[in-house]
């Protein structure tokens, strides 16, 4: 919104004060977030900014903390940098450890929660399904109740069933949390969906599951991977679950952290805080991608 | 003509048919039932699934607050049998009413007990529980249990004289209140109540006091936490809605980036930038504010606690009140201008009512999450920055008292629900958006 031309010099002023309010809590969401990236290729074991960084002295640059994420937990860390050494590091490396362990419950947590949270979606986005209001509270509320309080229940839930320390239990845990946002996206996607078109196909003769492959599948695939990417990065983050049920050797990148975090803060943390940054911009910029894909599909691309 | 004609033709068949002789209201019926029966089985699996690894945990949570056999019931760790135990004091305590002397009977039941723990090594596990009532009996049951086989009759004195703390009433109501493996006494614990040995309930003790006081520090911390936000995420959500697309598209990202950052990374970053040494601090004494001696402590104490929380959670905040926003016709606000009013009372009066559903909705959904924060104020709070999940998290894991942490999880869930059903309300889990 232009600044009007009838503005009196108040509202002019306040126009100028209001944008540089917001510039300043625009810097104040985003600066944490950038901060960490210079400050991982501190040469010293400091957390701040040191006269050579500030001088831009290439000096006070180091990847020490980077090459430290590799050889941490490493059986012959100082070796030469050959074949024999990668294998180390890819088997015994601390965070290459925690990355697999993530990767890996993330994956299938993903997977279920995106399998089961689409199908049930397509029920509940259908009008003349049953209870809509009360079974929607009941799938949505993973989000809604502290991680805390669902970390405890599954405790006891699974020191009782036998899952603890356990990859199937951490993943129906991690689904069982991701599934909300699969939830969401999906339906947030079916509002706008022409059910006339899946209508068409059923009068040109194609069977129900021709149709929602054919037809329904493509038109929610973007809400369905931004659905999968939140329940992907609700895995990748949680901390809370996997302290209470996992075993001591499931660690995962977040328990590393977390741990890191406790015993002794170093800036091979904030590496780790940029690659994990750097991994959250390529999903926002996919999720960005698949929504205006999805609204243009949609025939509802900003004017 | 034509409707009076089919009026007649329905007249004479009696109902509506279709085509293949079914009755139309039958027929609508089944497949109504059919429709229903389609979109409830693409349901159920779902269903099934969060009712299984969801709300039946937190239903044994619920369970395990009400309920806990420590003193009745003894498990075998090898093999899984399970042996009654402490029968014969529960007996006693069945006969004589709450307040009786402990009398010589009582004393004999006792060592009887105190006879077959020592036999399955359970005095710890019976000690523990009469230890969350009354602090300070785990030794005397171990020690007393130690002993127990050479105890002889009379068996009071006997048993007086391992430990004169025997004698004391609060244990003995202690006992009685273990007694029943079913009990609200956790739930007593968790807002900082007692039974006294006359069986009144009365609070604890001023300076015992923990967790009244600390979901009054949750509650408070929340809404100061979810003031905040709205204060900071009020001026940035209304520019997003008022620029014009494209920009604020671009704009948008700086919200949505924080929104996708781990939370553990972002807590690090607070972590960084407000040590006593970190980057806050060293631009501070730079720019000459305070002195290098007179930095200020941020971190691990409740500041470190509402700054970070308050970054954490501004993108919920930003977010519903942005797409609220979004749909104002900015008409409204022109036509209260041409009708005379000063700007001030256009944003008082038209602007600011139509935006309050999107502020409903983000305050309340910053405040239910604020409410249960763990991870953040466990790593940057300190001692007072702490809030009502540290502490059954503490429960859980250091003190194992599972079924206190288990009552202040069901009391912290019970506030959650009673939000997030008012949240349902107003604002409808179904216009929940993300990004």
């Amino acid at each position: 919104m232009a600044l009007a031309t009838y503005a009196s010099p108040t509202e002019k002023a306040w126009y100028y004060a209001y944008r540089v309010i917001c510039a300043l809590i625009f810097v104040f969401l985003i600066s944490p977030i950038l901060i960490v990236m210079p400050l991982s290729f501190n040469a010293e074991p400091y957390f701040t900014f040191t006269r050579e960084m500030l001088t831009l002295d290439p000096a006070g640059y180091s990847t020490r903390w980077y090459d430290l994420l590799l050889t941490f937990g490493m059986e012959a860390p100082d070796g030469p940098r050959d074949g024999s050494w990668w294998a180390d590091a890819w088997a015994n490396a601390a965070w290459i450890n925690a990355a697999k362990n993530s990767v890996i419950i993330g994956f299938f947590s993903t997977i279920l929660a995106t399998v089961l949270g689409t199908v049930a979606a397509l029920g509940l986005s259908r009008p003349e399904m049953p209870f809509r209001r009360i079974i929607m509270a009941i799938l949505i509320s993973p989000m809604i109740v502290p991680l805390i309080i669902t970390a405890t229940g599954l405790f006891f839930f699974y020191s009782w069933s036998g899952l603890a320390n356990s990859y199937v239990g951490v993943v129906f845990a991690h689904a069982t949390l991701g599934i909300p946002f699969v939830i969401i996206t999906v339906t947030a996607t079916l509002i706008g969906f022409d059910h006339s078109l899946t209508r068409a196909a059923a009068n040109l003769g194609a069977s129900p599951t021709t149709t929602f492959f054919k037809i329904t599948m493509p038109l929610i695939l973007p809400g369905v991977i931004s659905g999968a990417l939140f329940a992907f990065v609700t895995s990748f983050d949680e901390v809370v679950v996997v302290l209470f049920i996992a075993a001591h050797d499931q660690q995962t990148i977040p328990r590393q952290m977390w741990n890191g975090i406790r015993e002794q803060i170093s800036p091979a943390i904030l590496s780790v805080a940029t690659i994990l940054v750097i991994i959250s911009i390529c999903l926002l910029t996919t999720v960005e991608i698949l929504r205006r894909r999805s609204e243009k599909l949609r025939g509802l691309s900003p004017t | 003509m034509v409707d009076m004609t089919a009026d007649t033709d329905q007249n004479d068949a009696g109902e509506l048919r279709t085509a293949d002789g079914q009755p139309l209201k039958s027929s609508l019926a089944r497949a109504q039932r059919r429709a229903r029966t389609r979109a409830a089985i693409l349901v159920a699996p779902l269903l099934l699934f969060v009712l299984i690894t969801f709300v039946v945990p937190i239903g044994q949570m619920l369970f395990r607050s009400i309920h806990n056999d420590g003193f009745t019931m003894h498990t075998s760790i090898s093999d899984g049998v399970k042996t009654p135990i402490m029968v014969n004091l529960r007996d006693w305590f069945d006969d004589n009413p709450r307040g009786t002397e402990p009398d010589e009977a009582a004393y004999e039941a006792l060592v009887m007990d105190l006879r077959l723990l020592r036999e399955l090594r359970a005095p710890g596990q019976v000690g523990t529980r009469i230890n969350y009532e009354h602090s300070g009996s785990r030794s005397l049951f171990t020690k007393t249990a130690r002993r127990a086989d050479r105890l002889e009759a009379p068996f009071k004195e006997a048993v007086l004289d391992v430990d004169e703390d025997w004698a004391e009433p609060e244990l003995w109501s202690a006992m009685r209140t273990a007694s029943n493996p079913y009990t609200l006494s956790f739930y007593l614990a968790a807002v900082d109540m007692t039974t006294t040995p006359e069986g009144d309930i009365v609070s604890v003790d001023e300076n015992r006091q923990i967790y009244i006081n600390l979901f009054i520090r949750t509650l408070w911390l929340s809404a100061l936490i979810t003031g905040l936000c709205f204060l900071l995420g009020f001026p940035v959500a209304h520019l997003l809605a008022i620029l014009p697309m494209r920009t604020s598209n671009l704009l948008m990202i700086l919200v949505l980036l924080p929104f996708w950052t781990s939370l553990l990374v972002r807590t690090t970053s607070w972590m960084v930038l407000l040590q006593s040494q970190g980057v806050v601090n060293d631009v501070m004494v730079a720019m000459g504010i305070i002195g290098d001696d007179g930095r200020i402590q941020m971190m691990y104490n409740q500041i470190g606690t509402i700054v970070a929380m308050t970054h954490i959670l501004l993108p919920f905040m930003i977010l519903p009140m942005y797409s609220v926003m979004r749909t104002i016709p900015p008409s409204y606000a022109r036509a209260a201008r041409s009708l005379g009013a000063t700007s001030w009372t256009t944003f008082r009066r038209i602007y600011f009512p139509q935006t309050i559903p999107g502020i409903a909705a983000g305050s309340m959904l910053v405040f239910i999450l604020a409410v249960g924060y763990y991870i953040t104020p466990a790593l940057v709070g300190g001692s007072d920055g702490q809030l009502i999940s540290n502490l059954i998290a503490f429960h859980m894991q250091n003190s194992l008292n599972w079924s206190l942490a288990a009552a202040l999880a069901a009391l912290l869930l019970f506030g959650v629900l009673i939000l997030y059903w008012l949240y349902d309300r107003l604002v409808g889990i179904d216009n929940m958006k993300l990004g």
